[in-house]
């Protein structure tokens, strides 16, 4: 049986449609994925997120073992504040990407994708040996509601005891929201302003109920998980097992940036990460977009237009719902990579041309 | 949700109106509700030959592409031209404005009625 999240009674009582993700049963969508994803963009929407993994990590020396673990440098981040950093394989393959937040001088959240927390978790044990640091699995004491989109500021001012707006892009801190002792982060996965507030599981359906009765005035709606796949998309963010996968490096990704090289004692996975950015990645991830209606999809091939070979393979494509064309993301070797490229897609036999560009698709006006 | 009587039913999620020879078919509600918000059809063309449990065209949600099944052996004779230029009628009313083609069945389609095909989604 598929865990079920502390607000499971009222996604019921909302109509929600379920799907079994990584252990959870989570909601898919309660009305329409469209309508949904249409009222991020424009207004607002909450997303439970309960299936995430939350590790804590604490101790004098948690933030050198930190930077030992991952390949960025969390004992540069200031407190309060967050970083997306990456755990990789020696190989320098990625085993998860993550949001790391400094909740105090000598205490981190690490919180990891849902299918991948016990890899996380059982890595970051292994890797912190050594460091005066101690590490639990907290997932089970946090649940984790997003409320996003423009008019989420709003929405959480009405609600919380502190000045949303001196709340940074990537700031975390504690707060009093709907009575309830939370934290809350201004991070996200959806391209647009918004929250990610973590509380007690037995205070998630007050919380809930809250935000919802404030954002019903905001445009707020209750999203699911499948409009948070084609927001992110549209925003060009990765999703592990997708774009990101043991198979592939920061570099590959485009996310090169992420990696930090000439930490004091180095990092798991530094000397394979070193070669790959001297050599330069043979294939990167590059944005597609088509016209029509017929979108290219994981594991879909790309081909050459001149000699119809193979020479790359879709890992994420919609229809996109703000867009109105198909757009997609794809491995592509880097010298057809460059925008203005154009490829052919087989979408179940017919080959539909796409043309390469920028990442991302869709950027919010600041 | 309700479940026309009038109508009988594939274990392909499809419904079939028959007056006179000519048969209408659509996708159920329950169908139309998994596949999520439809945003593509592709039809059998209008005067194909269409043989009962073959893929003759395809629904594209925005996570999925299904196969659309001939719910019988016969002729296809019209598509629904509005649902292609708008396929969320497939969503909004799976049963009426969200129709997809008409065709002319023959031979004997094997087919469910309401009561058989409401405990065939029960057990789904």
């Amino acid at each position: 049986m598929p865990k079920k999240t502390p607000l499971h009674d009222i996604h019921m009582e909302l109509g929600a449609s379920f799907t079994d993700f990584a252990g959870w049963s989570m909601p898919l969508r309660y009305t329409s994925e469209l309508v949904e994803h249409h009222a991020v963009r424009t207004a607002a929407g909450i997303f439970d997120l309960t299936h995430m993994g939350e590790i804590e990590l604490s101790g004098p020396e948690v933030g050198r073992a930190l930077d030992h673990a991952l390949v960025g440098r969390p004992s540069k981040i200031a407190v309060g504040r967050a970083r997306y950093s990456m755990l990789v394989h020696e190989t320098g393959g990625v085993l998860d990407d993550l949001v790391v937040y400094r909740l105090a001088e000598e205490m981190y959240l690490v919180v990891a994708n849902a299918g991948n927390t016990l890899v996380v978790l059982s890595q970051l044990r292994d890797r912190i040996d050594g460091y005066v640091t101690t590490i639990r699995d907290t997932s089970g004491e946090w649940a984790l509601i997003a409320v996003q989109g423009a008019t989420s500021p709003a929405i959480v001012s009405e609600l919380a005891d502190v000045e949303v707006p001196l709340l940074k892009y990537y700031a975390i801190g504690p707060a009093r929201l709907a009575d309830r002792e939370v934290l809350l982060a201004r991070t996200g996965y959806t391209g647009e302003d918004g929250f990610e507030i973590y509380c007690r599981p037995e205070d998630a359906m007050a919380v809930w109920r809250s935000v919802s009765a404030v954002g019903v005035r905001h445009g707020l709606v209750p999203c699911g998980l499948a409009c948070r796949d084609t927001l992110r998309l549209e925003a060009g963010m990765p999703l592990y097992g997708q774009e990101l996968t043991v198979g592939t490096t920061p570099f590959d990704a485009g996310l090169g940036r992420v990696v930090v090289f000439g930490k004091p004692g180095g990092f798991v996975g530094e000397a394979a990460l070193a070669a790959r950015r001297d050599e330069g990645p043979t294939r990167v991830l590059v944005g597609l977009a088509s016209t029509g209606r017929r979108a290219p999809r994981t594991g879909y091939a790309v081909l050459d237009p001149d000699t119809g070979e193979r020479i790359g393979e879709v890992t994420s494509g919609a229809l996109s719902p703000t867009l109105g064309h198909p757009v997609a993301m794809a491995y592509l070797p880097t010298d057809r990579s460059e925008p203005g490229t154009k490829v052919l897609v087989d979408i179940r036999g017919s080959q539909e041309y796409a043309e390469v560009v920028p990442l991302p698709f869709y950027r919010r006006r600041a | 949700m309700s479940l026309p009587t009038d109508l009988m039913y594939t274990s392909d999620h499809e419904w079939i109106a028959s007056e006179g020879d000519l048969s209408t078919v659509g996708v159920t509600a329950h169908a139309a509700d998994a596949l999520g918000d439809v945003v593509y059809l592709d039809l059998p063309a209008v005067g194909a030959t269409i043989k009962a449990g073959d893929a003759c065209g395809e629904i594209e949600s925005t996570k999925s592409v299904s196969d659309l099944f001939a719910p019988a052996d016969g002729e296809v004779v019209d598509i629904n031209e509005a649902a292609v230029a708008e396929p969320g009628l497939v969503n909004t009313d799976p049963f009426g404005a969200g129709w997809l083609f008409r065709m002319r069945i023959t031979g004997t389609p094997d087919l469910l009625d309401a009561t058989a095909y409401a405990a065939f989604t029960a057990g789904a």
